[in-house]
């Protein structure tokens, strides 16, 4: 986008590494401690692990690629 | 879709109001700190990009346009997040609960022929004319007296939109976390205020498309897991078919051919002519919400790209709001194991508890139940107090609850709270630009400077907002209100679609046949929702059947208007002196030469991006027939 500084894409990425590594780290908690949250059911696919992992990777792919400074297309 | 949501499903929402306040009122879900948390990251993020934008917004081009500077895919996502509210993904999540598969027809033939239309056929008018809004093309059209109607029409609608939609989501608040109404009011609207005020359109826009992401981040979980625990879309059908005897909640089409037939008491020329055409094309290409959104793209080939990249979005939104509905229907269960069966919201609100916990009125809820159809084990296991009672509103967050985890709770609670907030964002920045260019400037101050509607604009955010809390308060206080500030904008939508159509492809339509049309068009709609408030009877005169349930009536309302305004527009138009052609080059088909667009590779075509989406749109409708 012209006219500004930091695209959109980039609060998008940052927003989603903070998401990741939060969700992420709880699911690694839950999986190493086998301690699951009481009601929550399918714990046994462990998704904040891997839903976790997929904002982060998507995150990290916004931040680089967008980064403030980087010349953009 | 909010203004496109039936208004018995925002007032099912509402009408959770007495549960909700209900002294024993146990909320559905219980924050942990690690969902707190990712709830004032959002916050805090999306103030951070108002003020961040602060700087950008200087000038009224900047503020109200965004400096129309969009490309086509944040247009398109802001576009299509401004009409995704969390009222629309809840209460669509409990219409599919309710009447299965049907509710996908509000996504699909509701909304991508419209959107298409826009992109292909009505952008290059709204865009060469320069216009600022959808009032500000009637004025160039038509004239000023167009304008006028047209913008106070818009201004209130809107205001008072917004003013309910921020009651319902504190009411949601309330049901699903146990938040204080005012906490929820004055929270989320002091964030849009600020960064609206702040950024402008730009912020606005900025916000949106971040608030998609987080929707489908926040909710997306929720039907994959629901499909591994139920066996795929087999399962799931295997499963509602053992529990409901019944395949009509796979079928779009194959129900529709008498009222009767399906559990929405709809048919199909209603689905198609009222929905698919007036309630759709009215919304989609002249609701200044959405289609302010497409007026900030950076060149015209941009603004007719951005609807066509939303319609990929939109007909994919069942997924995450349909899906989950169907879902709900074998996967909920009980504390006993049974399944759950979620009611409506009037027979969760006579049984809601007493505040010493015991029901207040036994006998309102058995016979509410009763009249519910629930069976009647099922009503003597809620007599007795072994399961408690949810209504259909509740499917999409008791789906959550099942499903997601301490963090992802958070998300998706995220999600629901972006939803509301990019829709009142909406609600307001679309306001600020009417109030400013369309009532402000032609009818109090017409040559002040720049910097003077700029100052106009960011003030009139924050009025925007403060009565938006004034009518909220007032929805709180007085129910039978909303009733009335929801079927504005089903009044309002149908004679403007009218007078637009004519207005861009008739070259003959007049002035005075513009404002007329438009004018007697409202006055005939609200007449025809007063009638059937009035006298319920009237509800199989309007919609030409006995067996037609509220939800025909605003579809075949709209009809009605809408040829009711084409007749007068028509008639006006024949005794009047058209404008001569010269005078409507940029604002009528077949009396404007286009900018001639640079030479793109087939694969960057809008035609060819159009094609698509219709061959998609077949597809699911045939699959799904």
């Amino acid at each position: 986008m012209h006219g500004s500084r930091i695209p959109i894409w980039f609060f998008i990425g940052l927003l989603l590494v903070i998401y990741g590594i939060m969700i992420l780290g709880a699911g690694l908690s839950e999986w190493s401690s086998g301690m699951y949250p009481p009601g929550v059911e399918l714990n046994s696919l462990h998704a904040p692990v891997w839903w976790g992992g997929l904002l982060l990777a998507l995150g990290l792919f916004y931040v680089v690629k967008f980064r403030p400074g980087r010349a953009s297309k | 879709m909010l203004a496109l949501l039936s208004a018995h499903i925002a007032a099912g929402l509402l009408g959770s109001l007495p549960a909700a306040l209900a002294f024993a009122a146990e909320p559905l879900a219980h924050l942990r700190t690690l969902d707190v948390a990712v709830i004032v990251i959002y916050f805090a993020m999306v103030i951070w990009i108002g003020f961040y934008l602060k700087g950008m917004s200087n000038t009224s081009e900047e503020f109200f346009m965004a400096g129309r500077e969009m490309t086509a895919w944040i247009a398109g996502l802001s576009f299509v997040s401004a009409n995704l509210g969390s009222l629309e993904l809840m209460g669509w999540a409990g219409s599919a609960y309710q009447y299965g598969i049907l509710a996908t027809h509000w996504y699909w033939i509701g909304a991508i022929p419209a959107m298409l239309f826009l992109g292909l056929m009505m952008m290059p008018f709204y865009y060469v004319s320069k216009t600022h809004s959808v009032p500000g093309y009637l004025n160039l059209r038509y004239g000023e007296h167009a304008r006028i109607v047209a913008a106070l029409a818009f201004a209130i609608e809107m205001i008072l939109m917004s003013g309910v939609n921020m009651f319902a989501m504190a009411v949601v608040m309330k049901v699903v976390l146990g938040w204080d109404l005012n906490f929820s009011i004055v929270v989320s609207s002091v964030a849009v205020a600020l960064y609206v005020g702040l950024g402008g359109l730009r912020s606005a826009i900025f916000n949106e498309v971040l608030q998609f992401v987080l929707i489908w981040g926040g909710a997306l979980l929720v039907p994959i897991l629901g499909l591994v625990q139920s066996g795929g879309w087999t399962g799931l059908k295997t499963k509602i078919l053992a529990n409901l005897g019944s395949d009509s909640y796979f079928h779009l089409w194959r129900d529709t051919g008498h009222f009767s037939a399906n559990p929405m008491g709809v048919h199909w020329t209603g689905i198609v002519f009222g929905l698919g055409f007036v309630i759709s094309f009215g919304y989609w290409t002249t609701d200044f919400l959405v289609v302010q959104r497409v007026l900030a793209a950076h060149n015209l080939r941009a603004a007719r790209m951005a609807p066509i990249i939303a319609s990929f979005f939109k007909m994919a939104v069942p997924f995450i709001v349909i899906l989950p509905g169907l879902l709900g229907l074998v996967l909920l269960q009980n504390p006993d194991g049974s399944r759950r069966q979620l009611v409506g919201e009037d027979v969760v609100a006579a049984c809601s508890s007493s505040s010493s916990g015991s029901l207040a009125d036994s006998a309102a809820c058995s016979a509410a139940m009763s009249k519910s159809a629930l069976p009647a084990d099922y009503q003597q296991k809620m007599l007795a107090g072994n399961i408690d009672l949810h209504s259909y509103n509740q499917a999409l967050p008791l789906m959550m609850v099942r499903y997601l985890g301490p963090g992802l709770l958070g998300l998706g609670i995220t999600a629901l709270i972006a939803g509301f907030m990019s829709g009142m964002a909406g609600n307001v920045s679309a306001f600020s630009t009417v109030w400013t260019y369309d009532i402000y400037k032609p009818l109090i101050k017409k040559h002040g400077s720049d910097s003077h509607y700029v100052l106009v604009g960011r003030l009139s955010i924050l009025i925007g907002v403060g009565v938006s809390i004034g009518a909220a308060y007032l929805v709180m206080h007085a129910h039978g209100i909303m009733d009335y500030v929801q079927a504005l904008f089903s009044i309002f939508v149908a004679p403007l679609l009218g007078v637009i159509l004519f207005g861009m492809f008739w070259k003959r339509a007049t002035g005075l046949a513009g404002f007329l049309g438009l004018l007697l068009g409202i006055v005939f709609s609200a007449t025809l929702f007063m009638w059937v408030k009035l006298n319920p009877a009237a509800l199989a005169t309007v919609a030409l059947s006995p067996d037609a349930k509220p939800m025909a009536e605003n579809v075949f309302r709209a009809l009605w208007a809408f040829l009711f305004t084409s007749i007068i527009v028509i008639a006006v138009s024949s005794f009047t002196r058209p404008r001569p052609v010269a005078e409507l080059d940029g604002l009528v088909y077949g009396a404007t030469q286009l900018p001639t667009e640079e030479m793109v590779p087939f694969y960057e075509r809008e035609w060819f991006w159009a094609t698509a989406v219709v061959v998609i749109f077949a597809a699911l409708n045939i699959m799904f027939w």
